[in-house]
């Protein structure tokens, strides 16, 4: 297992409802935690994944999508097994429209 | 009825928190320690592994058709839904609960192979500290209902579990048993059970083999919705008896007289001819209407 932490700048989230949970800790799945954070511009992630060696893949799904979404103020936490960036990008922005209240 | 295709909610490919949501009544579940304030396994953490916010159970109290009940559901995507100490603890904790505060029933969405092998003796504990919560709370006068469709079924002791609940609601999909495909294979050679014989594992630990033989109270179809409305109409024609060792008494030889009847037949074609099914070969392709149908008109 690898611990990455990460700090992105973004946008402040526009809105926020209560703590929203996607996806699950299955084969080539992961779940993702979204969370208040402490600044307002700051989108921070901390990620438990069971691949080793993808620090560099993450910082750059993550950084696009703190570029992409209005994430600031959010502390989000990730269990990974081994999904891939395309379903990383996907759960994220299924995670974050789900702490905006947003529904499925 | 069969529903189309397109109106249909698989429970068999939803995840827990999704199966909880069809299952109860819009809007009305409140989740017990949920993910932002539970912890993950740190048993798994010292192996070097990812845990599941929630431990991979969701537990929480909500309403079936206005009843107030109980709702612990297990995640086969995790682990293969296996019972590990925070997630023994958070069923046990709900079971107590209900002893106190005495809901319609508790309903348990079992997915799982069982022990979590990770975590050894504290996996061993949790199971055997569930069993004796399902028979507190049976005792105390809740029902505990099992409801087994998910990709891992109930095995293992979680197999067991299910055996001690009020009741067990099944989906073909749904697979019953102890010691699971691959364990037989592994222990007692492929001559004894091949588990790569899928169509083999289903005639003997499937929804449709276990309600021929009484084993589950209720098939229903892989729906949401028929999880719902089987749930609900299996409680509102329940009372939990009290125990009574009677009842174990009768029980025990009816196992008997089943082991004496069925012990020595090797697949599940042999024992429905035994129990005066004149197709057997036909039962794997009947729908769920027509498997009712045929199971009442059984000779008992």
């Amino acid at each position: 297992m690898e611990t990455l932490d990460f700090r992105f700048d973004s946008a402040p989230v526009s809105r926020a409802a209560n703590p929203a949970l996607c996806g699950v800790v299955g084969s080539g799945n992961l779940e993702i935690l979204v969370k208040a954070g402490d600044a307002a511009t700051i989108c921070q992630i901390s990620i438990k994944t069971s691949a080793r060696g993808f620090g560099e893949t993450w910082r750059a799904v993550l950084g696009s999508f703190a570029a992409a979404h209005a994430a600031g103020g959010t502390a989000i936490a990730i269990n990974d097994m081994g999904a891939t960036p395309a379903v990383v990008s996907l759960r994220l922005a299924q995670a974050l429209a789900e702490y905006q209240g947003g529904g499925q | 009825m069969n529903p189309s295709l397109a109106t249909r909610h698989s429970w068999f490919e939803a995840t827990a928190r999704a199966r909880i949501n069809g299952l109860l009544d819009a809007g009305s579940f409140r989740e017990i320690l949920p993910p932002a304030e539970a912890q993950p396994s740190p048993h798994l953490a010292q192996l070097d592994l990812p845990g599941a916010f929630d431990d991979g159970v969701v537990i929480g109290c909500g309403r079936l058709a206005g009843k107030a009940v109980f709702v612990a559901a297990q995640e086969g995507q995790f682990m293969g839904g296996a019972v590990g100490e925070i997630h023994g603890a958070k069923i046990v904790g709900l079971l107590r609960r209900a002893v106190k505060e005495k809901p319609a029933a508790v309903l348990f969405l079992i997915d799982s192979g069982g022990v979590r092998l990770h975590e050894a003796n504290a996996g061993l504990i949790a199971i055997s500290e569930i069993m004796r919560a399902v028979l507190d709370a049976r005792a105390a006068g809740v029902p505990v209902v099992a409801l087994v469709g998910g990709s891992c079924g109930a095995f293992g002791g979680m197999g067991i579990v299910a055996k001690l609940c009020s009741a067990i609601l099944m989906s073909e999909e749904g697979r019953l048993a102890l010691s699971g495909p691959e364990v037989i294979e592994t222990v007692a050679g492929v001559e004894e059970f091949d588990a790569k014989d899928r169509a083999l594992v289903w005639r003997v630990t499937g929804g449709k083999h276990r309600y021929l033989m009484g084993d589950c109270a209720m098939l229903v179809e892989d729906d949401l919705a028929a999880f719902r409305t089987g749930a609900t109409e299996f409680l509102a024609g329940w009372t939990e008896p009290a125990p009574s060792l009677a009842g174990l008494r009768t029980r025990q030889r009816a196992l008997k007289n089943r082991l004496a009847a069925y012990g020595a037949l090797r697949d599940g074609l042999d024992v429905w001819a035994a129990l005066g099914v004149t197709q057997p070969e036909s039962v794997p392709l009947l729908d769920r209407d027509s498997l009712v149908a045929l199971k009442e008109g059984l000779p008992t």
